[in-house]
């Protein structure tokens, strides 16, 4: 019959996403087909560069024992910049440079190869260098597996877990994105720039495996968006994410935006020297629920970046923690549908209740309108120069003239920057019911 | 803001980038449409500078030094100006590890 299945589940996508979901089926037993397009999991993946891997103490007990981890992310800044201006808020701890730790500085490529790992480990079987170019389908229209690129490439299953990433074309064949839209995505430029580990412990002021995470608003030339910089142990992450629609409609190119927020003088003594070790682009999806497909559909799940699942909330920007979460819970769920016979749309039911149980949409629900808030136009080019400038003002001495009080700070910037007390009265309210 | 920070050229910036190359073009541009498009939104927006407007006001591109981003075809004003799909498996950009 042309519907019998070759496997009882295929993995589209070596991801962290697919790497949890085929570690979970396998495990269960199910026999697991692991496709990834590139030479080796995690070739072709590229973030910022902080993982949370506290998710994975279920799948993979004490992981930070053999993780790739470069550093422990120990010290976290939130900068605010203006051309000439910034404000930090920097916040470091002990704790979080011990077991269970809590964000760490990886590469993609290693970190995602070491997951992948994991699944291959539990019977997953991964098959490199093969794209799945699409979908297979049976009589009743359910989904029963994928075609590759493959000589003679159709692969049948019960279920196809599309952890495919952001691009995600099964999840798109499949119908289950109503549309996509470039405003709900965000495009992430970065460099890796090489430089001796004593030095960045010098510069940022961190020891052993220490490491820091630095965002940043207001140095993004205008396109709303943000920038980073991360420690990895001898080489430091520096990138800026771009609101495609902004970034289509002006003149600068990434990499100059790169190269301007770079020269920043908060900025450019921490890099200074760096050599260029590998430059790359990524997108990014950015909106949250605003944006996310339907989970699910007769034989196939979808999970991950495919599935949207980013959660780029300003001062909370987290993707492969919400990437292994739905991919485990998509492979526990899959279990089940396979055991229970009922690999359509209700057997896999599962899945979005799991989502909709933990934090990957708890996260996602609170802070529904997080991303919005955060590339507004006031937040992306108002504020950043308003509060600066209140900074600014407190801790200037005009000697002879006396300490202006705070609120006639406030008010002043508020007018020289632009902004209607209404709106920041209307922001402030805002902000605090997502963020409070 | 100092200007002193030397300029990587854009050619020494793609050379740090592994990238293994497929005969097939995995990016193909629909020339006329292009003519028509006053926005060229790829030409500023691509990551990899792989479009490059020419004086006869066409586009020309090169699809060797992908990212595999996708902000072309999104940023795309042209219904279907771009069509775009992964390159064939093993190929294409390939990030380091250490």
């Amino acid at each position: 019959m042309d519907d019998e299945p070759d496997v009882d589940v295929i993995v589209v996508g070596g991801g962290p996403a697919g790497a949890c979901a085929a570690l979970v089926a396998a495990r269960a037993g199910l026999s697991t087909v692991l496709l990834e397009r590139g030479p080796f999991p995690g070739s072709k993946n590229m973030y910022g560069g902080v993982v949370y891997p506290r998710i994975l103490d279920r799948l993979i007990p004490n992981w930070w024992e053999t993780a790739p981890i470069q550093r422990w992310v120990t010290r976290r800044s939130t900068m605010v910049l203006t051309d000439t201006q910034a404000l930090t808020v920097d916040y470091r701890t002990e704790a979080w440079g011990k077991p269970p730790y809590n964000g760490a500085t990886a590469y993609r490529p290693d970190f995602d190869h070491w997951l992948a790992g994991h699944a291959e480990a539990a019977g997953a079987q991964l098959v490199c260098d093969t794209t799945a170019v699409g979908l297979l389908r049976g009589a009743s229209g359910r989904i029963v597996g994928v075609r590759t690129d493959r000589p003679g490439g159709d692969l049948r299953a019960r279920v196809v877990i599309a952890c495919d990433g952001v691009n995600s074309f099964l999840a798109k064949e499949a119908g289950l994105f109503e549309h996509t839209d470039a405003k709900h995505y965000t495009l992430g430029v970065k460099e890796t720039l090489a430089l001796p580990k004593e030095v960045i412990d010098e510069r940022f002021g961190v020891r052993g495996r220490e490491g820091v995470d630095i965002e940043m608003i207001g140095c993004t030339s205008g396109v709303n968006g943000g920038g980073f910089l991360y420690t990895n142990l001898d080489s430091v992450a520096v990138g800026v994410v771009l609101k495609l629609p902004k970034l289509a409609a002006q003149q600068l190119r990434p990499e100059e935006i790169i190269a301007r927020m770079k020269r920043h003088p908060a900025i450019a003594p921490l890099i200074e020297g760096a050599d260029l070790k590998e430059y790359s682009a990524h997108l990014i999806p950015e909106a949250g629920l605003a944006m996310m497909p339907k989970m699910t559909t007769d034989g196939m799940l979808v999970a991950g970046d495919a599935a949207a699942l980013c959660l780029a909330a300003g001062i909370w920007l987290e993707g492969v923690n919400f990437a292994m979460a739905s991919g485990m819970y998509a492979g526990e769920a899959v279990v089940e549908a396979v055991r229970n016979g009922d690999v359509g749309v209700e057997g896999l039911a599962g899945y979005q209740r799991r989502l909709s149980e933990t934090f990957v949409l708890k996260d996602h629900r609170r802070l529904r309108r997080a991303p919005e808030i955060v590339l507004s136009d006031r937040v992306q080019h108002l504020y950043p120069a308003m509060v600066a400038g209140i900074a600014e003002r407190m801790f200037q001495v005009d000697n002879p003239a006396p300490k202006p009080r705070l609120r006639t700070i406030l008010k002043q910037e508020r007018k020289r920057v632009g902004i209607r007390r209404r709106d920041l009265a209307r922001d402030g309210l805002d902000g605090l019911r997502t963020f409070g | 803001m100092s200007d002193e920070w030397p300029q990587v050229s854009f050619e020494d910036r793609m050379s740090t980038v592994e990238f293994r190359v497929h005969e097939r073009a995995h990016i193909v541009v629909d020339g006329a449409k292009c003519a028509d498009c006053s926005t060229r939104a790829c030409v500023v927006a691509c990551p990899a500078n792989l479009f490059v407007p020419t004086s006869d006001g066409g586009i020309v591109f090169n699809y060797e030094q992908c990212f595999e981003c996708g902000t072309c075809y999104m940023v795309c004003n042209e219904e279907g100006a771009i069509s775009w799909s992964y390159p064939e498996g093993g190929f294409g950009v390939v990030f380091r590890r250490t």
